[in-house]
């Protein structure tokens, strides 16, 4: 091996060596990186190894905490608390597609159609946003509410016999299913979809649409031969900046959800701050974060977008 | 493996070697090299960090840990509360009844209102209590538990009797001695909290609620019906409907009572469990009837005729939100003149018209109705001997049994 390091001696006369003119600038990029590193370091990295060794110690509050390498944990919290896990994958998958079906056109819209619109629109988009997280979600308690009038055009529409079948909701109510979770989840996240879809959208070049037109091309086939791959990106990063904090969410299951709809979120949150189990917590953090970095990284192979990220 | 020997080889060989050794898949530079040996030094001392870390025991004094007392010198106390929970004037900013404390003691107040869960602000005083060290707070309100957990902890300092001689007489007989804290050395209630069972005339529709088992099998309720999601109110009310005492029961009660309340969950008889957030339920009609605090039910009552409470003829659960003092908080006197304040008649009434939860303080009627007629009548604010009776509290548990009863109780929430 170290014979290998070595570098073979050169086989022709090499030329005097060019200096750079300045050595100063060598460092330049390490002072701006540091910053950042920093920050990652101190909010990111040391909690992380903070958490990694919670997650193998054992004691208790009286007794303190030491390291045992106990990884057992890991395979107590998969095996009681993997229905929670697919529940947060589920939910959070459905309401990235969801976001996805309505943000995209809107997106669309803003970019190509808005005309003079397009700012007003766009604050449209970001306005709920100026309020908190918790109003937002506390209002969907009223709009769903169960004598309200969504639910009873619903229930006149018979909409509810068909979700009541499917499983998302019981009963003639909207409000503590899972049906209500899925749509506050998608509401809250939305604007996480449409600023990346409309940023890559706007970016494409009017003339393509033309030049595919001269091409013969129906609109339909423009779409799905140019403005959509095109707008990969944009869909990609949407979907990843939707999917991720949906997982871990556990406000809209906690406040609009039930008994029966917990998400890992809520798991979490419990043993940290209730039943004081931090090692069975942190294992579930950890593992929260590995299941979606595994999932991420399997669908950005596929979607074969692994430079446009 | 044979030796390199790159003399032996001829110019085109030897470029060809220097290349892959330089680009292409297994190149060795110094960039991948320097990867590797970093990776593994993390790898290694990652591991060494890790069992460096490690939450150290609660370091456990009797009678808790003193600071020097600067009471003489700093005329002042910092006093750390749970959101509305003082009488305020009509302006919204001044406390009418701490600022006549600081008339006439010249103890100023800083009082924060940093409490909006217990455990929440447990986590955030839990890493200086545990390291030993001040928390910047002289007294802090907790609920039952979290207080029984901190005495356990040796967290919190013996209160001086010397300081206290109104609260001393004058707490009422229900808050005297619980079994966390017999005859009160650490803790006097700042206010106590009933849980009852409180209605939606409207939702209910003629269906008569009296006990938890009408919430938990009346099928015409049936996902309109919801529990607290604090262990002990909602346990504790069940195991009343089941004939237990919370102040003594056994495993297999808990048990019991888990599984009465899982099959609730189960058939969608019980909508959610909630915290504070119930009060919006019910007064939309979401929730027909549910387990609620008095003191909410008193606010809600006055804003919604239709809401109403009823007490279960098995009881009802009591418990109370506690002044504190924790380590090393650096005006312990000043603190127990501020406890002792609120046990005279006069600042008592004027705090209990104000905010409508249980008061703790005995010989407050008289001074309450000159205020507040209704409240002083008003059983939820001042128990009569019939209501107190009624009363249970929930037995203290050890450290052992709190984490396998939450955990179950979490379990059966969905979380």
């Amino acid at each position: 091996m170290s014979t290998l390091t070595e570098a073979p001696p050169p086989l022709t006369p090499t030329a005097p060596d060019k200096r750079p003119p300045r050595t100063r600038g060598r460092w330049t990029p390490y002072w701006l990186l540091l910053p950042g590193v920093l920050w990652l370091v101190v909010f990111f990295v040391a909690p992380m190894v903070y958490q990694a060794s919670t997650s193998v110690q054992t004691g208790s509050l009286e007794e303190g905490y030491k390291v045992t390498w106990h990884f057992v944990t890991y395979w107590d919290a998969v095996s009681e608390y993997w229905p929670q896990f697919l529940r947060s994958v589920a939910y959070a998958a459905s309401a990235t597609v969801l976001c996805l079906l309505l943000g995209y056109p809107l997106a669309y819209l803003i970019a190509f159609r808005a005309g003079r619109w397009r700012n007003l629109i766009m604050i449209l988009v970001i306005a709920p946003f100026f309020t908190s997280f918790l109003i937002r979600t506390l209002a969907w308690k009223t709009i769903l509410a169960d004598g309200g009038p969504v639910v009873g055009a619903l229930n006149t529409l018979h909409v509810l016999d068909v979700t009541g079948w499917l499983g998302w909701t019981s009963g003639d109510r909207v409000l503590a299913t899972p049906l209500a979770v899925v749509c506050g989840l998608t509401y809250n996240f939305l604007p996480f979809m449409i600023l990346p879809l409309y940023t890559s959208l706007e970016r494409i070049d009017g003339r393509l649409h033309e030049a595919a037109g001269d091409l013969y091309a129906k609109p339909s086939t423009v779409f799905r031969k140019v403005t959509f791959p095109l707008s990969m990106p944009g869909v990609v990063s949407g979907t990843l900046l939707t999917f991720i904090p949906a997982t871990g969410d556990y406000v809209n299951a906690s406040l609009l959800g039930s008994a029966d709809t917990g998400m890992i979120g809520n798991v979490i949150q419990s043993q940290f701050l209730r039943v004081l189990d931090y090692p069975t917590a942190a294992a579930l953090s950890f593992l929260l974060m590995a299941a979606i970095l595994a999932m991420v990284t399997f669908y950005i192979r596929r979607s074969g977008t692994e430079d446009l990220v | 493996m044979e030796q390199y020997e790159p003399d032996r080889l001829s110019p085109a060989r030897a470029a060809a070697v220097r290349r892959s050794l330089r680009s292409g898949r297994a190149a060795l530079t110094r960039r991948s090299l320097l990867r590797a040996s970093t990776g593994g030094a993390l790898a290694v001392g990652g591991l060494g960090l890790l069992s460096g870390c490690g939450i150290p025991a609660a370091g456990k004094t009797e009678g808790g840990v003193s600071a020097e007392d600067h009471s003489k010198a700093e005329k002042q106390v910092r006093f750390s509360n749970w959101t509305e929970y003082m009488d305020v004037d009509g302006s919204g900013r001044r406390h009418p009844t701490l600022e006549a404390f600081t008339e006439r003691t010249g103890v100023k107040v800083t009082y924060t209102e940093d409490i909006n869960d217990n455990s929440e602000f447990f986590g955030k005083i839990q890493p200086q209590l545990a390291a030993g060290q001040e928390t910047g707070r002289d007294i802090i309100v907790l609920t039952d538990w979290l207080a029984a957990r901190l005495i356990r902890l040796g967290w919190v300092q013996k209160l001086d009797p010397a300081n206290l001689p109104h609260a001393f007489a004058n707490l009422s007989p229900q808050f005297r001695s619980p079994d966390w804290d017999p005859g009160r050395a650490y803790s006097y209630p700042w206010q106590g909290i009933s849980t009852v069972i409180a209605y939606n005339k409207k939702a209910l529709d003629g269906i008569e609620v009296r006990t938890v088992s009408d919430l938990l099998d009346n099928p015409r309720l049936k996902g309109r019906v919801g529990f607290l999601t604090e262990m002990r109110d909602t346990m504790g009310m069940t195991l009343l409907d089941m004939g237990k005492d919370p102040a003594r029961f056994a495993d297999d009660d808990y048990d019991a009572a888990i599984a009465r309340l899982q099959k609730g969950v189960d058939r969608g008889q019980i909508r959610r469990f909630t915290g504070n957030d119930y009060t919006s339920d019910l007064s939309k009609g979401d929730f027909a009837a549910c387990l609620a605090w008095a003191g909410d039910v008193v606010q809600l009552k006055a804003d919604n005729p239709d809401i109403d409470f009823v007490i279960p003829d098995s009881g009802y659960v009591t418990s109370s939100d506690n002044m504190l003092i924790p380590n090393k908080a650096r005006h312990k006197t000043n603190a127990e003149r501020l406890i002792d304040y609120y046990y005279e008649p006069g600042p008592a009434a004027e705090l209990a018209a104000y905010i409508n939860f249980v008061c703790p303080v005995d010989g407050v009627k008289d001074d309450l109705a000159k205020l507040d007629e209704d409240a002083a009548n008003n059983p939820l604010i001042i128990p009569d001997k019939a209501m107190q009776a009624k009363s249970h509290s929930f037995r203290s548990l050890s450290a052992k049994e709190e984490t396998a009863y939450e955990e179950k109780f979490a379990k059966l929430t969905g979380a």
